[in-house]
């Protein structure tokens, strides 16, 4: 095979750190080669140097066996390379053609916006990226804006394609049409740069794999050759865990009690539709679902965020339906939320000030309304330590660390309340392998010590491998609850379809 | 009601809408390419003050109108730098350029004419009359003895509507107002985008200020813009951002200028129908008439990243 893209010995330095220190990378024609790292290994820098968005300190980029130098994104795509950022470069308020030719507009003075969407349509044949050329983008799906992506770099006549973190937005479904594409790009002779740091897509979908981290690559791989254990140890640079060996659960007493619970959320529909559970001291209670199928609204309803239409939750005993969230949070429910630099931490807040943020009203914290630094100091100290937040810098910003941090720091504020129900929903969405290795350690010691856990998660794997109980949802309503020992992925797939448990065991043993 | 069948309120109507039109699109060349822009006030004076200097030095009211015009584009250029080079807060910016257009007019009207003001023999704009036009009943109003600058800024109004939306400049200055980053990794030049729909915008504006000193009058005054400027920041937002919207809103404000002319003696406050078009602006950004929304990436500068 003749090698199309050569990275050769590539550094880029930033202000204290090494993002790229030697990378080395050969991507051949008609392959997909996919760079596997943790979050920070370097991968987007490495992208952003190939793509013109950065210049290299030293070190060398080939195509077609010619040095090349890229001064800016323009000169990168006029020399055939396409990328697919992992934040979309789209502007929603125009069409889905305008967005494609933006730049190398057909016509002169006038733009000829017909001829422009027929060249549009004509490619998307050609692809088989079927998208509406006079959609407004806004009004798409983030599986087709991606295909919108591609198709502009298709339009600028890509030779190679790179993708950022592809799959990180989209469905399951959306992840299977998008390999599709990608098999059939490649089939057209156009080779595919697979940006990931998730082991079973790489697998899926690449011919070579590349580890990089801490800035480098340590090693090229035919797919052939990996097992998940040996790129993941590569990844993260020792032997990591993927699944957790636990002790057997040992529950006692009911926490939480949900009867009959009816929920309707802020645009009137109701999402939750009679849902009975109950999730004991010392144990995971797992909760599985197609995203949109009410996990969020009854999590939101149990922490009190959003208001409840039927039903009645007891916690220890007492009646909380109608309790406020402060309320319930001073009885001892905490909450690990699904967006955490929305609604988990203030981003521009330093570490001392997010790890007081539900507490900093109270002694030792403050007193008449005013509030004393040291404790807080201490609290936060402590805290950081714990949970081994790096860095371990209490005056750093809140944003300044990343996303496996970031949640290490609600999880030490949230924990540390010694609250008696945790509820966690996709506590390690969008962490590298180590990272979750570190929550799901955490989410375990907290249930041994007796504590009640709620753990919302859309990763079968994830709901697998730590709960006690799975309750699976579909429609707002609780399909059925399996003990977490013997459920299997293929029962709880059928469920989450709607089947009934016992047919759903059927259907799961016998195909 | 008989006011409202008098031609004359009509035609009065489509004179007053001219000074708010064309800054008003003149705001929506700057805004779509994503530059907020409060400074239409600021521009408009530059360009009332300059167009009757020029008129007088050169004895041409036409060379007026284009160095006024020109004086304005410089003073919006320097706003353009000040925004997009050097990524200022474009408000206070705007504020900054209100606040020294009027300081600077009155300083040179006073240093360079005196205190008889500009002469009075300073040419001014013609008037015209569309001969078939003029003649059909009623319609006739809007086309007879009209300033020359209501015809050219009818023409503006459709030349940008078509530039805007129709052509490959116009599409890549709406993109650049929307997400400069997407712009830039197309391939486009952010900041020299910018540049041109401020500076489109400065020009326009400053025509409009231009019509007040040249096309109704032939002198300049103190002040003379009177917050037209802001008015027609007004009917830029309640006109969607666009030319047509923008358009469609001066009318209706001019609407309720003229109305409160015509009604003086008849006890309604000119005062009150003032109001009219920041209420209506109030109520559009509410979305209580209309959802109005501004490009996405209005306002905030953009620094490429390399």
């Amino acid at each position: 095979m003749t090698k199309f893209l050569e990275v050769i010995n590539l550094v880029k330095h930033f202000p204290g750190v090494k993002a790229n220190d030697g990378v080395n990378l050969t991507v051949h024609a008609g392959e997909v080669h996919s760079i596997l790292g943790e979050n920070g290994a370097g991968k987007s820098t490495l992208m952003k140097l190939i793509y013109g968005l950065y210049q290299p300190d030293s070190g060398e980029i080939r195509l077609d066996g010619k040095p090349v130098h890229f001064s800016s994104p323009r000169d990168a795509i006029r020399a055939g390379i396409g990328m697919v950022h992992q934040h979309f470069m789209l502007i929603p308020a125009l069409t889905v053609t305008d967005n494609i030719v933006l730049g190398d507009e057909p016509g002169g003075i006038r733009y000829h916006r017909s001829e422009a969407e027929a060249r549009v349509r004509a490619l998307s044949e050609q692809y088989r990226l079927h998208v509406d050329p006079t959609a407004r983008v806004e009004q798409l799906s983030v599986g087709l804006q991606q295909r919108v992506e591609i198709l502009k770099a298709l339009y600028r006549k890509a030779k190679l394609l790179i993708l950022d973190e592809p799959t990180a937005l989209l469905t399951p479904q959306e992840t299977e049409e998008l390999f599709a594409v990608v098999k059939h790009l490649k089939e057209q002779g156009i080779p595919v740069v697979f940006i990931s740091h998730k082991l079973d897509e790489v697998r899926a979908i690449a011919d070579t794999i590349t580890v990089m981290r801490a800035g480098k690559t340590v090693q090229t791989l035919p797919i052939g050759d990996a097992t998940p254990q040996q790129l993941a140890n590569l990844m993260v640079g020792r032997e990591v865990v993927l699944r957790i060996d636990k002790q057997p659960a040992n529950p006692s007493g009911v926490v939480l009690n949900v009867e009959n619970l009816h929920v309707v959320n802020s645009a009137r529909q109701e999402k939750v539709r009679g849902v009975s559970m109950q999730v004991r001291a010392g144990e995971i209670f797992g909760l599985a679902g197609i995203d949109g199928n009410g996990q969020t609204e009854l999590v939101d309803a149990i922490a009190g965020l959003l208001p409840v239409a039927g039903g009645r939750i007891h916690f220890q005993d007492q009646d909380i339906t109608h309790l406020s969230t402060a309320e319930r949070t001073a009885r001892g429910i905490a909450y690990v939320p699904q967006d955490r630099q929305l609604d988990g931490l203030v981003l521009d807040f330093t570490l001392t000030e997010n790890a007081i943020l539900r507490d900093f009203h109270k002694h030792p914290f403050s007193k008449f309304g005013v509030m004393f630094s040291q404790p807080a100091k201490a609290y936060a100290e402590k805290l950081i330590h714990l949970f081994d937040v790096r860095p371990k810098d209490i005056t750093r910003k809140a944003g300044d660390l990343s996303g496996g941090n970031q949640q290490k720091v609600i999880l030490a504020r949230e924990v540390s309340r010694e609250p008696q129900l945790l509820i966690a929903v996709q506590p390690t969405r969008g962490l590298d392998v180590g990272a979750i290795e570190g929550i799901h350690r955490q989410l375990l010691r907290l249930r041994d010590e007796g504590k009640a856990i709620l753990l919302v998660s859309l990763e079968l794997d994830e709901i697998l491998s730590l709960s006690d109980r799975i309750g699976v949802l579909h429609g707002g309503r609780l399909v059925g609850v399996v003990p977490g020992e013997t459920a299997t992925r293929e029962q709880l797939g059928l469920m989450m379809t709607g089947m009934s448990q016992e047919q759903a065991t059927k259907e799961g043993t016998t195909s | 009601m008989s006011i409202l069948t008098n031609p004359q309120l009509w035609a009065s109507t489509l004179a007053m809408a001219v000074p708010l039109a064309l800054p008003a699109i003149g705001g929506t060349f700057s805004e779509r390419t994503g530059v907020v822009n409060i400074a239409m006030e600021g521009i408009m004076l530059m360009g009332a003050f300059f167009g009757v200097s020029f008129a007088y030095w050169t004895h041409s009211a036409w060379l007026g109108a284009i160095g006024g015009m020109l004086m304005g584009g410089l003073l919006s250029a320097v706003f353009a730098w000040a925004a997009i080079r050097l990524a200022a807060d474009q408000v206070v910016l705007g504020m900054a350029i209100n606040i020294f257009a009027a300081g600077l007019t009155t300083f040179l009207l006073d240093t360079v004419f005196g205190y008889g003001g500009t002469p009075p023999d300073t040419p001014q704009l013609p008037t015209w009359s569309i001969p078939g036009l003029s003649h059909i009943p009623f319609v006739g109003a809007f086309f007879t003895n009209q300033s020359v600058l209501v015809y050219i800024m009818l023409i503006l109004v459709g030349l940008s509507h078509w530039f805007l939306f129709h052509t490959r400049l116009g599409l890549r200055m709406r993109a650049v107002g929307e997400n400069p980053l997407a712009a830039d990794t197309a391939g486009l030049n952010v900041w020299r985008l910018r540049y041109t729909g401020v500076i489109i915008g400065g020009l326009l504006s400053a025509l409009g200020g231009v019509y007040l000193s040249l096309g109704i009058l032939n002198s300049f005054d103190v002040n003379m813009t009177n917050g037209r400027g802001y008015i027609a920041l007004a009917a830029m937002i309640f006109g969607k951002w666009t030319p047509l919207g923008s358009f469609g809103a001066s009318l209706l404000f001019g609407f309720a200028t003229a109305l409160g002319i015509a009604l003086q003696g008849n006890g309604i406050s000119a005062n009150l129908l003032g109001m009219l078009p920041y209420v209506l602006t109030i109520l559009a950004l509410a979305g209580l008439v209309g959802r109005s929304k501004p490009p996405a990436a209005d306002g905030i500068p953009y620094t490429p990243q390399r």
